[in-house]
């Protein structure tokens, strides 16, 4: 399990009820790397002020990861953390490797 | 005292920045950090830490937490990933402004903005963020397994980085502007008697292209000018450094030629009230025992100057 504040997703179910359940969800897929830390720590911030979003983070390397691991949006992806933005279940968005937190932000603002 | 007036103000949460704020808020100096992005500085970038005295091996990430969790045991206040949007450091009483709209006021202040890994500015490099480019071997060299990739530079980072992603990719190519390296000795005969190593000298890259992944490099050999394309799969760079003091450009505070902060021996810098500490300073170690030392110094002087004025 990832050592940040945020809530984990642990299984493909789990992933699945989120999607489901929430209309604009964040889910950060990565390690506690160089590159995934920053992301994590801008996300714990930005869910204090975007409580109409759900923010989720996923062990990159967990096998029920496939499901961000395999997305199309993801594919050409050879930077961790992948992190998808999800409007009523489907991916609007993408990034690959490092965001800061005004990176994040802004597609938040845009797509929520 | 009203809750946006501080005694000192720290401007960068690395090492440097955190130990300043042990050191002044145990002295019950009212103190505020702030920073521009994660608590932990260049900490954060780095995966093991080996040479930090009394700790034995542990990662950037949990010295940051620790380095934090003590500066807020002193009543440290700490902003992470806020914008710096101005400063006024002239007069008695100094200030900074951030998100535009929030201003703080201090008596001293102390400039721990550090350093930030240089790109290679051309075209193709922010494009490929990711998508085939990396600054983190350790982070994305699984990515390249069995492929082909270069590594840009010739210091330390480049040469450890290269050897370390054989471990990966089936060939890799060093470019590097000079003729020879910046890194020690041990560092590039490692990199030379490894079979999976080869090298273009006096080279620069011009561009990175590919489709929705990067696929080419486009390659000019600084001594007769000319220029190569090689596809690749995967581009690993390790520049250098710069010091994180853009902000400064224009501004009283005194810089050298790369940018730097230049401090007298009481780490104040050509504006009184004014400390620097850390990899923003214009010096020649830049490790983490040299900015906590800075850090130290610093914070010091400016609770000796708070307690004078
Ligand atoms: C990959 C890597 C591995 C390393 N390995 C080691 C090692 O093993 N051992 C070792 O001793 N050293 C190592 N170093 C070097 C060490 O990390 C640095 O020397 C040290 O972190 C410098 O500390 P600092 O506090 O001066 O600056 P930094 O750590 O760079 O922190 C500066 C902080 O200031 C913030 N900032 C920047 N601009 C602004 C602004 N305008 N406003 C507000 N905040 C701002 C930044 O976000 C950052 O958090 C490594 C560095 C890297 C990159």
């Amino acid at each position: 399990m990832l050592q940040t504040n945020l809530k984990h997703v642990e299984s493909e179910a789990q992933y699945s009820e989120i999607l489901q359940n929430n209309e604009n969800v964040i889910i950060c897929c990565g390690r506690m790397g160089p590159m995934c830390v920053p992301v994590y720590d801008a996300m714990e911030d930005l869910e204090k002020e975007y409580t109409n979003v759900k923010f989720y983070d996923m062990e990159f390397d967990i096998p029920d990861a496939h499901v961000i691991r395999n997305l199309p949006e993801c594919r050409g992806f050879m930077g961790l953390p992948f992190t998808v933005y999800y409007k009523n279940g489907k991916v609007v968005t993408a990034t690959t490797s490092i965001q800061n937190y005004e990176q994040i932000k802004e597609i938040l603002e845009r797509e929520f | 005292m009203e809750s946006n007036q501080y005694d000192v103000i720290v401007i960068g949460a690395g090492p440097a920045g955190l130990t300043a704020g042990i050191y002044s808020s145990r002295a019950k100096i009212k103190t505020l950090i702030i920073d521009t992005g994660t608590i932990g500085g260049q900490m954060i970038l780095t995966f093991e830490i080996a040479n930090y005295p009394g700790v034995e091996s542990t990662t950037g990430y949990q010295l940051a937490k620790t380095m934090k969790n003590q500066a807020k045991s002193f009543g440290c206040d700490i902003l992470s990933n806020v914008r710096l949007t101005d400063v006024e450091f002239d007069g008695k009483i100094k200030s900074v402004t951030i998100n535009e709209k929030d201003k703080y006021t201090a008596k001293a202040i102390i400039w721990a903005t550090g350093g930030r890994s240089r790109m290679l500015n051309v075209p193709g490099e922010k494009k490929f963020k990711g998508r085939g480019i990396s600054y983190c071997a350790t982070c994305d060299g699984d990515f390249f397994q069995d492929k082909e990739i270069v590594v840009i530079g010739g210091g330390n980072s480049a040469l450890e980085e290269a050897v370390a992603l054989t471990k990966y990719a089936s060939k890799v190519t060093i470019i590097h502007e000079f003729d020879h390296f910046q890194a020690f000795e041990h560092a590039v005969l490692e990199a030379k008697k490894n079979p999976k190593i080869s090298f273009i000298m006096e080279s620069h890259v011009q561009e990175f292209t590919g489709n929705t992944s990067l696929e080419k490099v486009r390659i000019k050999n600084l001594k007769t000018s000319k220029i190569t394309e090689m596809s690749i799969d995967g581009a690993f760079i390790f520049v250098g450094y710069e010091a994180n003091n853009d902000f400064l450009k224009d501004k009283e505070i005194k810089l050298n030629d790369w940018n730097e902060v230049v401090v007298n021996s009481n780490y104040q810098t050509s504006v009184e009230g004014v400390f620097a500490a850390g990899d923003a300073l214009a010096k020649r170690y830049r490790q983490i025992t040299t900015a906590v030392a800075d850090g130290t110094i610093a914070a010091l002087n400016a609770i000796e100057y708070i307690n004078r004025k």
